[in-house]
């Protein structure tokens, strides 16, 4: 941090033992400043204890009264998806505004598509990597082709792997999991089918265009639900969303269609993130 | 429950809105859009300052069915009312301002997306300046921190890219002992809701039990702010980050992303800890005295500037530390000063990197020398430019006049911090006023050969009304604060009351 350029001229004016006195400082002060907070932690709280200050009414009405306010038998659900669904929605928001970041580091514009399909069916491959690699930029074509063992262990493991997120997304107001964690698993998925069998493959049905449309549509659900609620809430309106039996899939109101829609929403910040780096385009 | 009570929450949800509705919208449309929302949030704004003004007191508003220790809650009063007031204007008249400069420094097909990252910034910065919520807090940080890392990247050269890598990882080490603090704030008062916090914490305070940890937490949370809003010793990131990013990103990042930071820490020191707890913890005249070190080193770098853009970035530095300054004060009328001085100084800075834009042809670098006589080629723009830096300076009639009187009539009765703080005004007035009105003369020498006609650059030939009418609103908006000082001190004042 420190070598900026505007302290740069003083550092090279001054001889190079003032720059290692410079270092050992700032090594004294980091490691000063670790045994300050690790004596800090020393006196806090023990976990766990019954009479810690965390143990109080907050913690008591989420465990007591949270499968029969929020209809999910998962009370983390419950809780950052009802009680305090205004820090997710920020948190979607973040994840949002990461993938707005990526596009804008990364996306390679003006390339035409059709050239490039034009490019790969005169390639010729040799040493199983196509030619026109060696001349372009693009990572596609670095792919070695028909790597057998990953594609057919892949063939196996990919419905399981798509299978299960589904069902974490969808479980998330009744088991452990919810939308962050079943997400993050069908976005590998979604990865390793790409790394097995190319962006010809996924290009099917993960394009530019879809990506764009699931994030939209996901991101407006959750908005236009979580507006409705939270407007309902506050001017203390029956909300009217039935809340179901709890520990039925179909319960907890609002629960599970947010769970849906961050489900989606991290679904494809995973996937869109791998093919940014991996060759500049969703 | 009135209507109105719930503009808090709409203005963030409009926001949120645009952003998301803008990722499928050409570059035109996520224009004007960004236009009409961040208009119809000054309007929402505006009405809200009305309301509670006249009210008076502040008020809590649930987002969702739970109440507060359970769910989430804003509160609002006529401090938070005047500051979202103070962010969606200066966005609304930066993006408009300076449309043109997006439209020449970002790719086509990219410029929706910087519409989408100034809707989330101001999103962000309203919801950090309403919650009453420690956790939402820092989520809404995280958002406008990576908000302010593609604002600086999205000119797309290298340097920028780099220096908004530099600006992640000095604001992600702010934001982490930010969380650091929240934890152990949690871990000993088992809250996260502002209020609920400063009733646990006394106690606790008095037992003298946890006054190590205490202490941690406080500092935790000042450096993780400070770092992030820069102050002195962790300023170096900011002058490539105004000054090689778009005049809009500049003028967002330093008139208003900065500012939030400190407005929630203003509000962790008066409504979170308490104003008491942390006068007796001394982190008062830690703040005192780094906002005095800043504000004549800021002043000092700044004079050894010779790129423009890069000496209206490090005058910056000075100015937060006017900020701190105030705050370090520890009085009522300090933190008056400080506040006024954060609305003072984000319009002034603004109007400076809009103005200057003229003479740097969007947002090149140019060294100082290179302005000579610009004057002469852009009247408006460098009149405006010149309005500015009086301001900057403390010129009377202008808003940095106001600011610094009110600093230095705090300061009075302090003991040995007043002659401190008004010897490290005085000084520091006197640096300003040596680079910025060097600009100011450089612009108006005469040329030496007289203009030619020369072809039209593709820059200035492209502004327009919009231009015109942003900078002139922000010049008219300084005249104001300048001249009409009463009542906006006034409302700080009855809002800093209700605040905590």
């Amino acid at each position: 941090m420190k070598k900026d350029d505007d302290l740069q001229p003083i550092l090279s004016r001054l001889s190079g033992k003032l720059r290692s006195v410079y270092k050992i400082t700032a090594l004294v002060l980091v490691v000063l400043l670790f045994f300050v907070l690790a004596a800090a932690m020393l006196g806090m709280p023990a976990i766990g204890n019954k009479n810690n200050p965390d143990n109080n009414e907050v913690a008591r009405r989420y465990i007591e009264n949270g499968v029969e306010e929020t209809g999910a038998v998962n009370i983390v659900s419950g809780m950052i998806l009802d009680y305090r669904a205004f820090d997710t929605f920020g948190e979607s928001c973040v994840l949002f505004v990461a993938t707005i970041c990526v596009t804008i580091m990364l996306r390679i514009d003006g390339q035409n598509k059709e050239d490039d399909k034009e490019a790969e069916k005169k390639d010729k491959t040799s040493f199983g990597i196509r030619e026109s690699a060696f001349k372009k930029l693009d990572s596609r074509y670095y792919e070695p082709e028909n790597d057998s063992i990953l594609k057919v262990s892949s063939l196996i493991v990919i419905p399981i792997i798509l299978v299960f997120g589904i069902y974490v997304i969808l479980n998330g107001h009744i088991s452990p999991g919810g939308g962050f964690s079943g997400g993050a698993v069908l976005g590998a998925g979604f990865i390793l089918y790409l790394s097995a069998f190319g962006f010809s493959a996924t290009e099917r049905f993960m394009n530019a265009k879809t990506v764009k449309i699931i994030t939209l549509v996901a991101l407006l659900v959750y908005c236009i639900a979580k507006s409705y609620s939270f407007f309902t809430g506050a001017n203390h309106i029956e909300s009217g969303i039935p809340l179901g039996t709890p520990g039925a899939i179909l319960s907890s109101g609002l629960i599970l269609v947010l769970n849906i829609c961050v489900g989606m929403v991290v679904a494809c910040t995973m996937y869109s993130f791998y093919a940014l780096v991996r060759r500049g385009r969703i | 429950m009135d209507f109105i009570k719930n503009f808090p929450f709409f203005s963030i949800m409009l926001c949120m809105f645009c952003a998301i509705i803008t990722s499928c919208l050409g570059r035109k449309a996520a224009k004007y859009l960004t236009r009409i929302v961040l208009a119809a949030v000054v309007g929402l704004s505006a009405a809200l300052l009305v309301y509670t003004y006249i009210n008076g007191g502040s008020f809590v508003y649930y987002m969702g069915h739970f109440p507060a220790p359970w769910g989430n809650e804003i509160r609002a009063g006529c401090l938070e009312a005047i500051f979202a007031l103070f962010v969606s204007a200066v966005a609304f008249l930066s993006v408009v301002a300076g449309g043109k400069a997006v439209e020449y420094d970002v790719e086509d097909k990219k410029e929706n997306l910087f519409y989408i990252l100034v809707c989330l910034m101001v999103s962000s910065l309203l919801a950090m300046c309403y919650t009453n919520d420690l956790f939402t807090g820092y989520v809404f940080i995280e958002i406008n921190t990576i908000a302010g890392c593609g604002l600086i990247m999205v000119r797309q050269i290298g340097k920028s890219v780099v220096t908004a890598i530099r600006y992640m990882v000095i604001s992600l080490l702010g934001s982490g002992l930010f969380l650091i603090g929240v934890t152990l704030l949690y871990s000993l008062t088992g809250h996260l809701l502002m209020s609920n916090i400063k009733e646990s914490l006394l106690p606790v305070f008095e037992s003298g039990d946890y006054r190590v940890q205490l202490t941690i937490v406080i500092g935790l949370m000042t450096v993780g702010l400070s770092v992030k809003s820069g102050l002195f010793p962790f300023h170096l990131w900011i002058p490539d980050a105004y000054g090689q990013s778009n005049v809009v990103s500049s003028s967002l990042l330093s008139s208003t992303v900065s500012k939030g930071y400190i407005f929630l820490l203003i509000k962790i020191y008066v409504r979170t800890i308490g104003f008491d707890v942390i006068e007796k913890s001394g982190v008062f005249n830690i703040c005192f005295v780094f906002g005095v070190v800043a504000m004549v080193f800021g002043s000092l770098i700044a004079l050894r500037e010779k790129s423009f853009r890069r000496m209206i970035a490090y005058s910056s530095i000075a100015q937060i530390g006017y900020i701190f300054m105030g705050i370090g004060l520890g009085t009522k009328e300090g933190l008056v000063a400080a506040v006024f001085h954060i609305f003072a100084h984000g319009i002034t800075k603004s109007l400076l990197f809009l103005s200057s834009s003229a003479f740097t042809e969007g947002s090149h670098t140019k060294s100082i020398h290179e302005i000579k006589g610009l004057a002469y080629e852009h009247k408006f723009s460098s009149f405006c430019y010149s309005v500015g830096a009086f301001s900057i300076v403390g010129f009377p009639l202008l808003s940095g006049f106001v600011s610094k009187l009110l600093l230095g009539g705090a300061a009075i009765g302090q003991g040995l911090m007043q002659w401190i703080a008004l010897l490290a005004l005085a000084v520091s007035t006197i640096l300003n006023a040596i680079y910025f009105l060097r600009t100011v003369i450089y612009l108006y020498i005469p040329p030496e050969q007289p203009l030619k006609a020369e072809e039209p650059k593709p820059y200035s030939s492209m502004r327009g009304f919009s231009y015109a009418f942003g900078v002139t609103v922000l010049v008219l908006v300084n005249f104001l604060v300048g001249l009409a000082s009463g009542p906006v001190i006034n409302i700080i004042n009855k809002g800093l009351e209700f605040f905590s």
